[in-house]
């Protein structure tokens, strides 16, 4: 089953179309969690149980929204791309694995694209669930479990401008570089904007 | 009923999988299978290919649906090699 779906991908190149949209998606995922953890985090005192819930509660919507999304353009896509080649070979591929990739492949990548933000940002969220759990301590070397939450989306945002760097071919230091500091950039309009806000 | 032996054909094929792969699909059907190919014409979307396949006792039938089932379409058969059984039962 493997070595046919490992064909499939293969056949139809979805791995590139996966990759861009485990990125992306990813990004945005590890964004949105980063923006809700800084308004928690400068706003007034809110329980864990309240931050939790908000930001699962994002998590899943963005899961939702990668699903669908990336399944109804995908599968338009790839149906509108059988019907080209079809169109270039003057028969039809109905029996053909090009049609059964056209099938599953928007399945797949939608599947890619919306476990990516979700799973990010169930990690983002690691230092919360276990603070609930009452697994990790109030203060972790002076850093409360809402500080460890910005940290971690920091480092993902970094580690994924390093994943796409690496795939570029770029200095990897550089590209992830750039992905934190746009997270940085963020987190301080985010921080500035509820500053303005609470005047 | 006659053993067929070789057959060229003219195949028209979309560009994914690559000639390896498909030569390799095609060889990978019988042991004795013996897989040629040559591209011939490259466009936009599709390949124009000869494929020249021999083996002991090739299965015409399972060679054109497995190019089909790899989004390729069997334009003419240009070549055969056939051997008929009843001479094959003599010599034996």
């Amino acid at each position: 089953m493997f070595t046919r779906l490992r064909y499939l991908i293969e056949l139809s190149q979805s791995h590139r179309i996966a990759r861009r949209y485990f990125v992306t998606n990813g990004f945005d995922g590890v964004l949105a969690m980063l923006g809700l953890l800084m308004g928690f985090r400068v706003s007034a005192s809110v329980s864990i149980d309240v931050i939790i819930g908000a930001c699962v509660g994002a998590a899943v919507a963005l899961f939702m929204s990668g699903l669908s999304s990336a399944y109804i353009s995908e599968a338009a896509e790839k149906q509108h791309e059988l019907q080209e080649l079809e169109k270039s070979m003057l028969t039809s591929l109905d029996e053909s694995a090009h049609a059964e990739a056209a099938k599953l492949m928007p399945l797949l990548i939608a599947l890619v694209n919306g476990f990516s933000p979700l799973l990010l940002a169930l990690l983002i969220l690691t230092p919360l669930f276990l603070f609930q759990q009452q697994l990790l301590p109030e203060s972790f070397f002076n850093f409360s479990p809402l500080d460890l939450a910005i940290i971690i989306a920091l480092s993902l945002a970094f580690m994924l401008g390093v994943f796409l760097g690496r795939l570029s071919g770029r200095f990897w230091l550089w590209t992830g570089v750039r992905s934190l500091l746009i997270a940085v950039i963020t987190a301080v309009i985010i921080f500035f904007l509820n500053q303005f806000m609470a005047q | 009923m006659a053993i067929v032996t070789r057959v060229v054909l003219d195949v028209l094929k979309a560009h994914q999988p690559n000639a390896l792969e498909f030569a390799s699909q095609l060889a990978d059907l019988d042991a004795s299978c013996q897989v040629n190919l040559l591209v011939q014409e490259v466009d936009d979307k599709t390949q124009t290919i000869i494929l020249s396949i021999t083996g002991e006792r090739l299965d015409f039938e399972a060679i054109t649906q497995h190019i089909m089932s790899m989004g390729g379409s069997v334009h003419s058969i240009d070549e055969v090699d056939v051997q008929g059984e009843a001479i094959t039962a003599s010599s034996e």
